[in-house]
Parts: structure tokens; sequence; C-alpha cells
């Protein structure tokens, strides 16, 4: 347990090191811009196996805590001028709220209905923010990005940075909730919520922790999207694409271990960069969607679960 | 006031329509408990069949909502005999891994949707499109009438199918006690792939009826997630004549909402009432769990 924190720190630190030095060795933009969306992708799915994947509530509301990231960000940019960094913050704790409100609306809910009222959310929000003029409504609104700042070369570079540091942030979180209290009190309810509750799993809060760590978490991941863009606009932010892709990285990846969801979304993200950069993005889609049903079909454990047969049971 | 009278006459009319489009799911998904999600991505793809037969064969949508039923009941078995197999009899996870299928489903539908006619809105031709009757001081659009007409027929003809014919009383069985029917030495899984291949080939006419109201794109069966949905939950689950009313509800709610706020709140009302329901009455109007 203790060398493999040692392990885990180091390998953060180094990882971290590596986006930096990158940025002064790696001429060519676009693996910024390639590079970011994948970083995106892996805070968001991680975020997602913690409700997803360790309690069992499939969340389709993905979108839903994303778009109000990057809204969160546009209007403490357009209002009071903000921060990156108090963007994030301040969508974390957005984000958070948003997810107590979720955990506690839809606390009856099991199965399918939580699922479909997730979906419920993100479509009554995706329509609130439509309506609000001040945020630019339907047709979007632009972003001016300030100067970039001293060790990062332009913009995009300092917001993979960023990501990157996100991403170290989410997998600690996950990585604790895993090998914590709360993860095996998830992992009791999502085998049966009932049996956990009588031997007394205190099922309600664990739920709630669960919704309200993977909502800061969404959010955050969503607010740099809005710098990253330089527009935002509610169809494109609420998308339900970024729910499905998320679900399928999560799924396709494995959601036993926090390094499922890492592996997917590399995985998945990376084909849909060259498939979008060399085919198309319809093709994009159609490959996520029967990847997705493949993987349901014929590996439920995800890539995790290839591996597990031959390895024993490893912690993390 | 007019206006009201108007909103809530057009809104009974579409309501009808919705309990059209929702009483499949109110059969797979109400008394099969399959997570259906890609009902309404079945319905579309109906639709462009429909569009497709009227484009080039110049056939009357209604007629072609008929021609492709059969095929769509074969689709049906086989979709069901698939989550059958890979879900439903390996027990553990089910609902969680399903969920995930038929989403995905629905997604690989939408993309060679896309990829076949292209995003652009589709409409089909017939006599009866574009003319509306006039009742005093209303305007009621002839397409509307049709679809209600044809709405409630198939309904009608769904719920007594349910309720007097062998096979719909033996659907109805299996959704009561599955356990039991097994005793009784039937085969469950025969009777719910039966009852899913019904569910999916009312979709023919439903699509057909679809495509008649308003015009429609591969992305459109989103929207629909929300309304087939809402009906379905709201009217308690499997409860034909609480489909019907439910979807009445909805129908009405939506073109008053439409006619005070404007059509840019129409997309928010089914999933705010599928909340609502959820969130304070999961078993329905007329549920009886």
């Amino acid at each position: 347990m203790k060398r493999n924190a040692i392990a885990f720190w180091g390998a953060s630190v180094l990882f971290l090191a590596a986006i930096l030095l990158s940025a002064e060795l790696v001429a060519n933009e676009y693996w910024f811009f390639a590079g970011y969306v994948i970083l995106q992708f892996i805070v968001l799915s991680v975020a997602w196996t913690i409700l997803g994947g360790y309690a069992g509530y499939v969340n389709f509301g993905t979108s839903a805590f994303f778009g109000v990231g990057v809204y969160t960000a546009v209007f403490l940019v357009s209002a009071v001028g903000a921060p990156l960094p108090v963007q994030i913050a301040i969508a974390a704790v957005v984000g958070a709220i948003l997810g107590f409100a979720v955990g506690l609306l839809t606390l009856r809910m099991q199965g399918i209905f939580f699922s479909i009222a997730t979906i419920a959310i993100t479509i009554i929000i995706e329509t609130a923010v439509t309506n609000w003029r001040e945020l630019g409504g339907a047709a979007g609104i632009q972003i001016q990005r300030p100067p970039v700042t001293a060790p990062f070369h332009t913009y995009v570079q300092m917001l993979v940075f960023v990501q990157a540091v996100l991403v170290v942030i989410s997998v600690a979180i996950a990585r604790y909730m895993q090998n914590s209290w709360i993860g095996r009190g998830l992992q009791a309810l999502r085998d049966d919520e009932l049996a956990a509750e009588c031997t007394g799993v205190p099922t309600l809060r664990l739920k709630l922790i669960a919704c309200v760590i993977s909502g800061a978490l969404m959010c955050a991941a969503g607010a740099p999207a809005a710098m990253y863009l330089q527009y935002a606009d509610p169809a494109s932010a609420f998308n339900l694409n970024y729910s499905v892709s998320v679900l399928a990285m999560a799924l396709i990846g494995g959601t036993a271990h926090w390094i499922g969801p890492v592996i997917g979304a590399i995985l998945l993200g990376v084909t849909q960069q060259v498939l979008t950069v060399t085919i198309s993005s319809e093709v994009n889609v159609l490959v996520l969607g029967v990847m997705l049903v493949l993987f349901v079909v014929g590996a439920p454990e995800g890539i995790i679960g290839l591996f597990k047969r031959r390895r024993p049971e490893g912690k993390a | 006031m007019d206006l009201l009278l108007e909103a809530v006459v057009t809104g009974v009319l579409l309501g009808c329509f919705y309990a059209a489009v929702s009483i499949g799911l109110s059969v797979s998904f109400g008394l099969l408990d399959v997570p259906q999600v890609a009902h309404p991505a079945f319905l579309v793809m109906a639709s462009y069949g429909v569009f497709f037969l009227n484009d080039t064969y110049d056939i009357d949508p209604l007629l072609s909502g008929v021609l492709i039923t059969p095929l769509l009941f074969v689709f049906g078995l086989l979709a069901y005999r698939l989550y059958y197999e890979t879900f439903e009899r390996r027990g553990t996870d089910a609902a969680v891994r399903g969920i995930a299928f038929f989403f995905g489903v629905a997604f690989i539908i939408e993309v060679l949707l896309i990829m076949y006619f292209g995003v652009d809105q589709h409409s089909v031709s017939a006599s009866y499109i574009g003319r509306s009757w006039r009742f005093g001081g209303m305007r009621i659009p002839l397409r509307l009438m049709v679809a209600f007409g044809v709405a409630t027929g198939l309904t009608l003809l769904l719920s007594v199918y349910l309720s007097r014919t062998f096979m719909g009383r033996a659907i109805r069985a299996v959704a009561q006690d599955e356990e039991a029917v097994r005793l009784m030495g039937a085969n469950p899984v025969h009777i719910k792939q039966w009852a899913f291949g019904i569910a999916t080939a009312v979709l023919g006419v439903a699509g057909a009826l679809l495509i008649i109201v308003s015009p429609v794109d591969p992305t459109l069966d989103r929207a629909y997630i929300g309304r087939t949905f809402c009906v379905v939950v709201m009217a308690g689950l499997g409860s034909m004549t609480g489909t019907l009313i439910a979807a009445i509800i909805l129908g009405v709610a939506e073109t008053i909402v439409l006619t005070l706020f404007g059509a840019s709140w129409a997309p928010a009302i089914s999933f705010a009432l599928l909340l609502g329901v959820l969130a304070v009455r999961p078993q329905g109007l007329l549920g009886r769990r």
C-alpha cells in the first residue's frame, strides 16, 4: 500500500513534468489541441466512474455537469473577468451543489429511472440556458482569452497543463475513494442496496457523496472548455454526445478500478481524434456506438476485466 | 381565450398522437421491464422507412407504415433475442449494461440515418398534408386530425389485443408473475420475445404518423426520449388506458406552454413533467406498483 502510494505520486509528478516539458519540445500546435480533448475525457470518465462504476448508477447527465461547468466559466468571465483558476474552483463548487441537488432529487430512483432522470435534468438545464439572454441564448457567446503567462508559449498549452492537473486530482480522488470505506460502501450499495442498508451501510450519505464528488469533477473539467473553444453555445455544451462518449469510455475501460476509465478514455479519445481527422465525425460517432455495444455484449467487465483473469486482484 | 381553447384542442389531438408513439414503449418497458431507450430511435428509423417508400414509390405514408410493420416485427424479435441472450440470462448487472446497450444501439441508428439520408429534415407528401379544417374561429390542420384518428385506433387496438386475445393475456401474465407462467408450462421468454416484436411492430404506423405530423431528422429521437418515457412513466408502467390519458396531459401541457411562453421552452416540458412524476409519484397516475 505504502509503496503503491509512492509509485502513484511519483508517476503523477513525472506525468505533469512531461506535459510541462512538451510545451518546450513540441512545435506543432495540433498535438496540444488533440491532447486537451483526451485529457478532458479522462477527467470526465474518471468522474463518471465514481458514481456509475463504484455505485452502479448509470448517469446520462455528464453533459449537464459539463455544460454547467462551461457556462459557469462563461458567466464569470463575462461578468467579472475572473482568472482561470477561479473559474475552475467556482465551477467545482457549482458542480458539487448541482450534484447534491441531483442526488436529493433522485434518491428514490434506481436503474433506468435514475438514467432517464439525469437525461431530463440535462435537457431542462440546457433549455434554461438557451432562454438566458445575457449568456448569449441559443446563438452562443464569444469569449476573449487573456494573454498567456510565463512558462507557456500559447494559451492552449497552458490549458493542457491545467487539464493534466485536473486528471491527477480526479484520479487521486477516485483512487482514494476506491481504497477507503467510501469505495467499499459504494460497492455494497451497488451489489444490493437493500442488503447494504440493512447491514448499516449509510447508503443515502454514500450516494450523495458520490454525486457531489462526481459532479464537482465534471464541472471542473468543463470550465476550461470555454477558454479552449473561445466560444460557447447551449446545443454543443450540453450535447448528449458527451454523456454517451464518457459512458462508453468508462464501460469499455472497465469500471471496477480507476485505471479502467483512464484506459478507456485514452483508447477511445485517440481513436476519435484519428477518425475525425482522417475520415469524418459521423464515422467517429458510429465507431463509438459500435464499440460500446460490442464491449457491453462481449466484455462486460471492460478491458481491465480481460486482464483480470490472468493476474491476481491488484490493489491500486 | 380563443387562443387557449385552440391550444387545448390541438393539445388533445397531439396527445393522442403521443399515445401512438409511446404505446410500444408501454409494452416493452412498462410490461416487460426492458430498458428500451432505443425506442425513439426505432421510431425515427420507421419514419425514414416510410419516407423512403413514399419518396421512391410514391406510396401513401400510412400504407407504407403498414407495409414496413412485418419487417419491424422481425427486427423486434431479433433485438429482444440479442438482449435476452446477452443480458437477462446472465442476470447480474442487466440493468446497467442493458441501458448502455440500448443507448449504443440508438446512437448507431442515428448515425446510420445521418450517413444514408443526411442531416436535413425530410417530410412525406399525401393529399391530407398541408390542408386544414375550420371550426368556428379555430383552424385545425388536417394532418393532426388524421394522426388523431389513426393513433386512437392503434391504441384501442393494442389494448383490446392485450385484454381479449390469448397471447395478449399471456403477455400481461408474464408481466405480473414470470415464475407463475413458467410453472404453468409456458415459456416466458417466447412470450416476452413475441411482445417485444409487437411493441416494435406498432412503430410502423407510429413512425408514419410522426413524419405526417412534422418533418423528421435523424436526431429527432432525442426529443422523443422525453416524450415517450414521460407518457409511459406518468401512465403507470404498462397501463394502456393510462398511456392515453398521460399522453393527452402531455400534449395539452406542451401546446399551452407553447402558446404562452414560446417555442424555445418546448423541449423542457416533457422532461420536466417526467422528472416531476418520477420524484413525486414514481408509480404513475394509474400505477399499481
